[in-house]
């Protein structure tokens, strides 16, 4: 449990989710354990006791999370609604308590997944394991940042922008670090053996990871080779795929793939059109931004972007496209293997970029890079 | 409802909303009118047979078209409940019931028939000795079916109740308390419609959980239950060297890629079908209206008695089926038989066994005891992979130690639904957890327990968990019933459920000791692949997870629960139901 505690608190560090020392957490098997002494721990321990779970995560947030959450948190009553596909899945929404009294945060917990106490931090919770409570503070400060933008664009569009929102904008713009680059190549195909394939597919979500472009550190990565889809497993961690890969046989004959990753039928029909072997997908921020981002007055579909869109969207030379997480009749695995024929890229609205490669990871990791990028830079074009 | 066999008299009542709010339904509820009666041996008259729905059941929540039976079971001898599929559940809401409270010996062979508020009692001496196929033909005009098979009547422990031709109310050996009194079978029709008190809340509820079960791969993806069954695991649970080989003496069995899903789905095509109310359709029905096999029936009936032939897990499947006994059960007796006997079994051999078991006849007789009995019979009682009396389903607890603990934790005993760690241990789900320590297993454990005590009261399906959770639930409970519940409230009943069914083993002798077990899970390895090694389970490990989850769930040192954390939990330690 240690072990565990002291890994995704560094990994809150190193992703640039929280400062050094920020994050406090606390795990409990038979007996409560916590990373560091805290002022707050006694809070926190009352709502241990207050709540059936196992894992309790509580820290202010870097910047310029902290500054966007807080923002956010201000107006919202009681709760902020994000647009991502993280959240509408996965969170729902994100409640703000007033304060750090316990019965309060118990009451939000009760209920969601996190609690925002603007000023203080975000308070996350596991019943399994720490990773929930990581991966939960990793989606509200995405979430959060994903709404703060878009909703500034919009705003700026529609001459609605306010100036404690114009104020906040400039403010955070200065956190937001150069744009990600990948200074060497990565494993050149064709790949001769199976070894290769995963050594190859390790190195490439790494990079993913190093670079940013993910939220928390999902995403998936496949790659065919013999006949077998390669492919990371459901919920496994971009720049931890050591052991964490399936072999699925393109024929069907073996289910030993039913923990792949949820996209494993878009990746499957992507590979099975012929023309790419490699396929890279991660949750770039400003990609998912300009998603969101639509001039359309009065569209008779409004609300249900993220299941069908009638127009032919498009951003950064890629199309946007709808589709939800999974198989249902709205599933992705319908509008990004189409999309991807005629193209390096797509977007998929709210969510996150798909890219595809020839024989290796070079051309799609560059092409999400690419695309992450030219996002980023037309976003600021826009305003 | 309460129906005495005895008198033919019925009787309804009314609990108080305050009940409710504490048990919930289904399990919780069958429970609570379990409690005062459990010492009572098993096939006392006055020993209830409880049918319970919950309180989502006849909604449109996802997988709400379950239901809870339960009594003392005569296999185990703890309190005893499966929950079970079919159409069953929604029938008896729809006629106005939650819950069924059967006491009483008929006379003669009888059959219950339910056309919502009218009971009638129907002599059923016509259908004594018929298989479950048959009489569910004659029966099915009638509604829902519920009935016993020949292996009930032939006085087999794991006797199953089958309901609606295909769902087995399984484990427990709960098929027994109809023989007992004198019960062939239960029809019910319901004509009425369920109040919901927030449609739009539960419409947007719906939605959320759809949503998760969409991207859930275990349940919707392209090699997911929804496409191929729980048979879906199998080559996982191959793969990841905990496939229950040879009587559990091997973990790896090296037919499986001919043995698969994929193969029973290329060689019998089944059409996809489920409990009411449910999207996953994890049901798979041949052309010639035979049921693929359940991943356990599929592991148990292949790897663990040595048999490579589909057809005979099929027809095994079937017969078992047929009779009315538990797969799992079944097939781990026959392991247990094949290890005593010192050779393997012949596919004829092992059909031919299972039609004596469910007759009665010859060895069958002792076969139908379960495995501990009659490895204690035959003075082998080291081959009965069982805990608490209960055979050990498909899954091999070396290569999964959550999964060790929670056998033996289990109250009904070794069963892998009470905790299913195999959600985070194997499929990754909410996240992955390292399968090879006992490390914060105890709470994991604990807490999945409860959550899982709360599913089955609701009641809903365990593999709609894989992807969502009670945060999502709670908010459809609430727009069901119009009772603010937060998932944690949720789980506090869940914890106040599982409490009461130790209490009532406790009742009835169990004690710590018993949380544990066969001893060649911590004296032999299982099969590795030269990359990975299966060592045997260390044994003080374990008993200080024990000791750890004892301390977590509010027991004893010794594992016997206590007054003061039965009033902690608000259950009433010298008795509950008004009966």
């Amino acid at each position: 449990m240690e072990r565990l505690i002291r890994k995704y608190v560094d990994k809150l560090i190193h992703s640039g989710l929280a400062e050094a020392g920020a994050p406090l957490m606390g795990a409990r098997d038979a007996e409560l354990i916590w990373n560091r002494e805290d002022e707050n721990r006694a809070i926190l321990e009352e709502i241990f006791a207050g709540l059936h779970i196992s894992t309790l995560l509580f820290a202010l947030p870097a910047e310029p999370y902290r500054t966007l959450v807080d923002f956010l948190a201000r107006p919202s009553p009681g709760t902020i609604h994000p647009q991502d596909t993280e959240t509408r899945t996965f969170l729902h929404d994100l409640p703000v308590v007033t304060s750090l009294a316990p019965v309060e945060i118990i009451r939000a917990l009760k209920n969601r997944k996190c609690a925002i106490v603007p000023g203080r931090g975000i308070i996350t919770y596991g019943t399994v394991s720490p990773e929930q409570a990581f991966v939960t503070f990793s989606s509200a400060c995405f979430a959060c940042f994903v709404k703060f933008f878009a909703d500034y664009l919009r705003d700026v569009r529609n001459g609605s922008a306010n100036p404690e929102q114009k104020a906040v904008f400039q403010q955070v713009v200065d956190y937001l670090g150069s744009p990600a680059r990948l200074d060497f190549s990565l494993t050149h195909g064709p790949f001769r053996d199976e070894d290769t394939v995963l050594t190859a597919m390790e190195e490439a979500g790494k990079a993913t990871v190093d670079c940013r472009l993910v939220d928390s550190y999902f995403g998936n990565i496949s790659c065919l080779f013999n006949d077998i889809l390669y492919i990371s497993q459901t919920g496994s961690s971009l720049d931890e795929l050591r052991g964490c890969i399936d072999p699925v046989p393109m024929d069907g004959s073996s289910c030993v793939g039913i923990t792949a990753s949820s996209e494993l039928s878009a990746h499957r029909a992507i590979v099975a059109a012929g023309t790419h072997r490699t396929v890279l997908h991660g949750h770039p921020k400003f990609s998912v931004i300009l998603s969101l981002t639509c001039n359309e007055k009065n569209c008779v579909l409004r609300g249900q972007c993220h299941l069908r869109c009638p127009r032919q969207r498009q951003a950064a030379g890629v199309p946007i496209v709808s589709g939800e997480v999974g198989t249902g009749p709205y599933g992705l695995c319908h509008t990004v293997p189409p999309a991807l024929a005629e193209h390096r890229g797509a977007i998929v609205y709210g969510h996150g970029v798909f890219t595809v490669g020839k024989n290796d990871f070079n051309d799609a990791f560059a092409s999400l890079l690419d695309i992450e990028n030219a996002c980023r830079k037309e976003y600021f074009a826009s305003l | 409802m309460k129906i005495d066999l005895s008198s033919g008299r019925t009787e309804a009542k009314r609990p108080e909303r305050e009940i409710y709010a504490r048990w919930i339904g289904g399990r919780g509820l069958a429970g609570y009118y379990l409690r005062d009666k459990v010492a009572r041996s098993w096939d006392d008259p006055e020993m209830p047979l409880l049918f319970f729905t919950g309180p989502l059941v006849g909604t449109t929540s996802p997988t709400s078209g379950r239901m809870t039976v339960m009594s003392r079971s005569p296999l185990t001898g703890t309190a005893g409940d499966a929950s079970v599929g079919g159409s069953l559940g929604t029938a008896l809401k729809k006629a106005g019931w939650d819950g069924l409270i059967i006491t009483g010996r008929a006379k003669t062979l009888c059959g219950i028939e339910i056309a919502d508020d009218q009971v009638t009692l129907v002599d059923a001496a016509a259908l004594a000795g018929a298989g479950t196929s048959g009489a569910y033909a004659r029966l099915k005009k009638k509604g829902a079916v519920a009935l016993a098979g020949p292996a009930a009547e032939a006085g087999v422990r794991f006797a199953d109740i089958v309901v609606d031709g295909h769902y087995a109310a399984g484990r427990a050996g709960l098929g027994l308390h109809f023989a007992a009194r004198n019960l062939k079978y239960l029809t019910v029709r319901g004509s009425g419609k369920i109040r919901i008190a927030s449609p739009e809340a539960l419409k947007k509820a719906n939605e959320d959980v759809r949503r998760l079960m969409a991207a859930s791969p275990v349940l919707l993806g392209e090699l997911g239950i929804g496409q191929y069954g729980t048979a879906a695991l199998y080559d996982l649970l191959d793969a990841r060297r905990m496939m229950p080989t040879d009587n559990f003496r091997r973990t790896h069995f090296d037919p499986t890629r001919r043995m698969n899903a994929h193969a029973f789905r290329q060689r019998y095509a089944p059409r996809r079908t489920g409990c009411r109310g449910c999207s996953i359709l994890c049901k798979k029905i041949t052309a010639d209206g035979r049921s693929l096999p359940e991943f356990e029936t599929l592991s148990h009936f292949s790897a663990l008695v040595g048999n490579t032939n589909l057809e005979t897990v099929m027809e095994a499947n079937r017969l078992c089926n047929d009779l009315g006994m538990d797969t799992i059960s079944a097939a781990a007796t026959l392991a247990c038989h094949e290890e005593i006997q010192g050779r393997p079994l012949e596919p004829s051999e092992i059909l031919s066994l299972l039609m004596d078991i469910g007759a009665g006849r010859g060895i069958g007789q002792a076969l139908g005891q379960g495995a501990a009995v009659y490895a204690r019979a035959c003075g082998r009682p080291e081959t009965a992979m069982t805990v608490k009396n209960l055979e050990l389903p498909g899954y091999d607890p070396r290569g999964a130690y959550g999964m060790a603990l929670a056998y033996a934790t289990s109250t009904r005993g070794g069963c892998h639904l009470r905790a299913y760690p195999i959600s985070h241990e194997i499929l990754r789900k909410p996240v992955a957890t390292d399968r090879f320590t006992f490390s914060g297993k105890a709470r994991i454990i604990k807490g999945a327990e409860d959550l899982f005590a709360v599913v089955d009261s609701l009641t809903a399906c365990k593999f709609v968990f894989f992807a969502a959770s009670l945060e999502e639930y709670a908010r459809i409970y609430t727009a069901v019933t119009g009772v603010e519940f937060s998932a944690d409230d949720l789980l506090t009943a869940g914890e106040r459920i599982d409490y009461s069914e130790r209490i009532m083993n406790d009742r009835n002798g169990f004690r710590g000791t018993d949380d544990d077990l066969p001893a060649r899970f911590f004296e032999s390895p299982g099969t590795g692949d030269g990359h990975l090694e299966i060592p045997p389970l260390d044994r003080d490990e374990f008993l200080k997870a024990r000791a750890a989850y004892r301390r977590i769930r509010g027991l004893n040192e010794e594992g016997r629960p206590t007054r003061e954390k039965a009033a902690e939990l608000a259950i009433d330690w010298d008795g509950c139901s008004e009966g």
